[in-house]
């Protein structure tokens, strides 16, 4: 028997997820074909924000690779914008002539960004926010310091404006209206959104209308408002709204009002052809968000094989986006004569909750700051139950009410019915994370999203799995109330884990997965090089380090490069080198044909693109020069970075330089939980950047002002001041101190921002300020330094694991095939 | 293991077992490119194509663990049994797996 022919026009979200609820349902039915406009495989265009941000790579949101189209049999024409559909011959014509016969089709043809008319639109650097190729182009534009306008404070224009800020652009967004969002939020919610967003270096501006975008040489610089105030910008982004691509569908006759009509099976006017998400048009609604379109989707699908289902629409809900910025909202929240509110706030922690009711059932909930129970209030508001008898306590979230009421709360998930969605970013229902759990004997959030993807990605749903992972697994679970594990491996946070490993003497990994009962064998990549570093760190001098439980940049003293090839980073004191330095690696640039010399961000020299079985004697040519190893590869002390301070410069008041190579040299080889860099600036001009490095130092007249918690990497942080001292003596002394502290305290790969935020300035301070606590500190940062200033450079060129560079050997050569 | 290795496998010895550190890799380069020898915590050999099936990353490079390694790029892990990345990643290509023997502890790759 044949096959019948599927066809689908449309690669995204809404396509490709109907393809796989069919394969689900019924793999050998259909010989399936799809055709994408995109040149591309399929990913998740709402995680889009995130890659804006910098928070994700394209890599992390592809849905279905090219493997998943190979292993179902799938033929993709990726990049062929399809032009008609016959509906008599049941033929689809793509460009460059490709065509398809169907049996069923599917359009899946999404939405395109509203452009505004307004006169400046085609100027250069007008921009929308859809796909991928948008957010290349915003990420081209997003130089830090340039300005960007973001025209729409909806969800997608706030995510925008967030994610262009976090590359260092000024953001601002212009809303016509004067709430942000306020299709899914109150005002005041929009009102601390609006706050928020200002912490987060984005600007609003409401009640705005545009009128013109101004430009200069065909490239924009600015957005005149009605007002006829100018905006300066050099990148404008607009985000007004998405509108129903229908041009095949009304090219070919099927009835369309402002998207494709289609009936409760998703069907056209056309028996034949079917139409799911944004281009649809159901029971006069048209949809932009993922949740319906994943409920369309199961839908159609059962229609395509067999089955009955009706879509009956969808209530919505709405996340947003943004790092630290917990909004949710879903239903109604306009009130009226009709409704009831209750409403929550606590200054204090910024959070907002509103609930609204009618007619003794949940509505709407707009939530804010804390938004952990907006998959509780919006089960309740989709059920219709009547919440009369939890009224009293219904704003305090689910575990308050169920607590109080003695219920389980676990009673809920236990009845969530398996192909409930619980992941939507990852498309990922119950019955998935619960075989999951029981095939593999997973038991811990992380190993659930390691295996599933559920909650891997923007998170909001990570109650919810913890929930079922509860209801599961029982005791078994430990809720990660408190320490996080250190991985999959064990249920133990790291606090834990260090504290054993000196209270047990324990001193070997082996040692500590015995004692700390690890689930499994050796551990895993996660584990082994925290475990190592903290046995470096207990027990210098005594503990033989364990270099398969390194990262190959450690274990090679070099960074390993996209090609497979590594970087060398020779040390130079304090940024401070010679005629001879400078010549050495001059030779070795030319002796190696090394294609890429660079300075870094620490003010050292960067060597790029050397052969692994090259490195010893490029290290061995440098060691004769006098260099030693940089530690640009390790979660070690890289640089300290410096300005000429009162050496050269007429406003230098110490002599920061000097301070700087003082501190390289007694600090170098040192092994911190995440990589360490330090800066001394000789003025409060801070020319060497010391507020922004993990530590930094602005000498002033009267002494040395020493900072911490400053960050540029992921994350940027202005540092903030622990502490004063009078002489360059005590600056070393209190830095050391700091230094060990934090390889004592921290977590594995615990930036010193993020240590500073778990265990607060004031307790390091009081530990640097008491004289006795700070000596004992700096004496013990002095004692691990005597076994670590060894230059592993010399040490691999003396032939220490040689078998690291030299490849095996064959004895005899391939026969040729 | 060897089930699909037809007879007229050319056989060629490529070192000791020995000198793959345990938990650890050596890279043979091959004219069809360089092969990943693996040597995991409880003795066991395995081979594979020295190449991540996500964007080619070096896997003798990486960190063993269990019977699984560690792509040094991205983080992959990679089953050394079937060459097939785990968790999350399953069923996104593969790194194809070496002929092995182990005879007189030195390691043989096999070619067909």
């Amino acid at each position: 028997m044949t096959k019948e022919r599927l066809v689908v026009i449309g690669n995204g979200m809404a396509g490709c997820r109907a393809v796989q609820e069919v394969l689900k349902r019924d793999p050998d039915r259909y010989e399936i074909t799809i055709f994408g406009a995109e040149p591309r495989v399929n990913y998740d265009r709402i995680m889009l924000s995130p890659v804006l941000a910098g928070e994700k790579t394209f890599a992390d949101i592809v849905i279905n690779d090219e493997a998943w189209y190979r292993d179902n049999g799938i033929v993709l024409h990726a990049g062929a914008p399809v032009e008609s559909i016959d509906r008599a011959e049941r033929l689809v014509r793509a460009a460059g002539g490709l065509e398809a016969g169907y049996d069923r089709l599917i359009l899946a043809t999404g939405a395109d960004p509203i452009r505004l008319p307004l006169p400046g639109a085609d100027l250069a650097g007008v921009v929308t926010f859809r796909d991928l190729d948008d957010v290349e182009a915003m990420t081209a534009a997003a130089k830090p310091g340039a300005k960007v306008v973001v025209i729409g404070g909806g969800l997608l224009g706030i995510e925008a404006a967030y994610g262009l800020a976090r590359r260092g652009m000024h953001a601002t967004v212009v809303h016509l209206m004067d709430v942000l969002m306020e299709r899914q939020l109150d005002a005041s919610a929009g009102f601390l959104l609006t706050e928020a967003l200002a912490e987060r270096g984005v600007e609003t501006v409401l009640g705005a209308q545009s009128e013109e975008i101004v430009g200069e040489g065909g490239q924009v610089t600015g957005l005149r408002l009605k007002d006829g105030r100018v905006l300066p910008c050099d990148l404008l982004v607009m985000s007004v709204g998405i509108r129903p691509n229908t041009g095949i569908a009304r090219a070919a006759r099927l009835e369309v009002n402002r998207g494709v009509v289609v009936d409760d099976a998703l069907r056209t006017s056309d028996p034949a052809i079917f139409a799911v998400g944004e281009c649809v048009e159901h029971r006069g609604q048209c949809y932009g968000l993922v949740a319906p379109i994943w409920e369309m989707c199961r839908t159609l699908a059962e229609a395509l094989t067999g089955g009955a289902g009706a879509y009956e629409g969808s209530v919505l809900s709405t996340r947003l986006k943004v790092s630290g910025v917990d909004v949710f909202s879903a239903g109604e929240f306009a009130g009226g004569g009709d409704c009831e509110d209750i409403v929550f706030r606590d200054a204090g922690r910024g959070v907002y909750k509103r609930i609204v009711l009618r007619e003794g059932k949940v509505a709407g909930a707009v939530l804010f700051g804390d938004a952990a129970d907006g998959a509780w209030y919006f089960d309740l508001m989709r059920s219709g139950a009547s919440v009369g008898d939890i009224r009293e306590t219904l704003v305090f979230g689910q575990a308050a009410t169920e607590g109080l009421r003695g219920l389980d709360p676990s009673a809920a998930v236990a009845a969530m019915a398996d192909d409930a969605e619980v992941c939507g970013c990852n498309g990922v229902c119950k019955g998935t994370i619960t075989s999951a759990i029981a095939g593999e004997g997973l038991a811990t959030l992380e190993a659930v999203r390691a295996v599933t993807k559920a909650s891997a990605s923007c998170g909001s749903c990570t109650p919810l799995v913890e929930k079922i992972l509860a209801a599961q697994l029982g005791d078994a679970f430990q809720v990660q109330a408190g320490p996080k594990p250190v991985c999959g491996c064990t249920h133990r946070g790291h606090g834990e884990v260090r504290k054993r490993i000196l209270a047990e003497g324990l001193k070997s990994i082996p040692a500590v997965m015995q004692a700390l009962e690890w689930t499994t064998p050796d551990g895993c990549a996660t584990c082994r090089p925290a475990l190592n570093y903290y046995l470096v760190c207990a027990w210098p001098g005594e503990y033989r380090d364990d270099k398969q439980s390194r990262f190959i940049n450690e274990r090679v003293h070099a960074n390993i490069q996209k090609d497979g090839t590594y970087s060398v980073v020779p040390r130079m004191w304090g940024g401070v080198t010679s005629a001879a330095e400078l010549r050495a690696i001059a030779d070795v640039v030319e002796k190696f044909a090394i294609p890429t010399v660079k300075v870094t961000g620490g003010q050292r020299v960067d060597l790029l693109g050397v052969k692994k079985e090259d490195l010893p004697a490029v290290w061995a040519d440098l060691n004769r020069a006098g260099m030693v190893s940089g530690h640009a590869y390790g979660k070690a002390l890289r640089t300290v970075k410096t300005c000429v301070g009162s050496e050269w410069c007429r406003f230098g008041t110490q002599d920061s330089t000097g301070l700087g190579v003082r501190l390289e040299k007694v600090m170098w080889g040192a092994w911190t939980p995440a990589k360490l860099k330090l800066g001394v600036s000789g003025c409060p001009r801070n020319c060497a950047e010391a507020t922004c490095k993990d530590i930094g130092v602005v000498c002033v007249d009267s002494g040395f002002e020493i900072h911490i918690g400053g960050a540029a990497g992921l994350e940027v942080k202005k540092t903030e001041l622990l502490t004063k001292v009078a002489s360059e003596d005590e600056a070393v002394w209190a830095i050391c101190a700091i230094v060990q502290l934090y390889r004592e305290d921290a977590w594995y790969l615990e930036r010193i921002w993020k240590w500073m935020a778990r265990v607060g300035l004031d307790a390091i301070r009081a530990e640097i300020e008491d004289p006795d606590r700070r000596r004992a500190l700096y004496d013990r940062f002095a004692y691990a330094q005597r076994f670590a200033r060894i230059d592993p450079w010399a040490e691999r060129v003396a032939g220490r694991d040689a078998h690291e560079f030299n490849p095996l050997t064959r004895r005899m050569e391939f026969a040729p095939a | 293991m060897n089930a699909h290795v037809k007879e007229e496998t050319i056989w060629i010895d490529v070192g000791a077992v020995t000198d793959v550190p345990l938990r650890g890799a050596r890279r043979v380069p091959t004219p069809r490119g360089a092969v990943a020898v693996f040597r995991t915590g409880d003795g066991r050999v395995f081979a594979l194509k020295d190449a991540c099936p996500h964007k080619g990353g070096p896997l003798s490079q990486g960190i063993v663990h269990g019977h699984a390694v560690a792509c040094p790029l991205h983080n992959w892990s990679i089953d050394l049994a079937t060459g097939e990345p785990l968790g999350a990643d399953r069923g996104k290509g593969c790194s194809p797996t070496v002929p092995l023997r182990i005879e007189d502890g030195r390691i043989l790759l096999g070619q067909v």
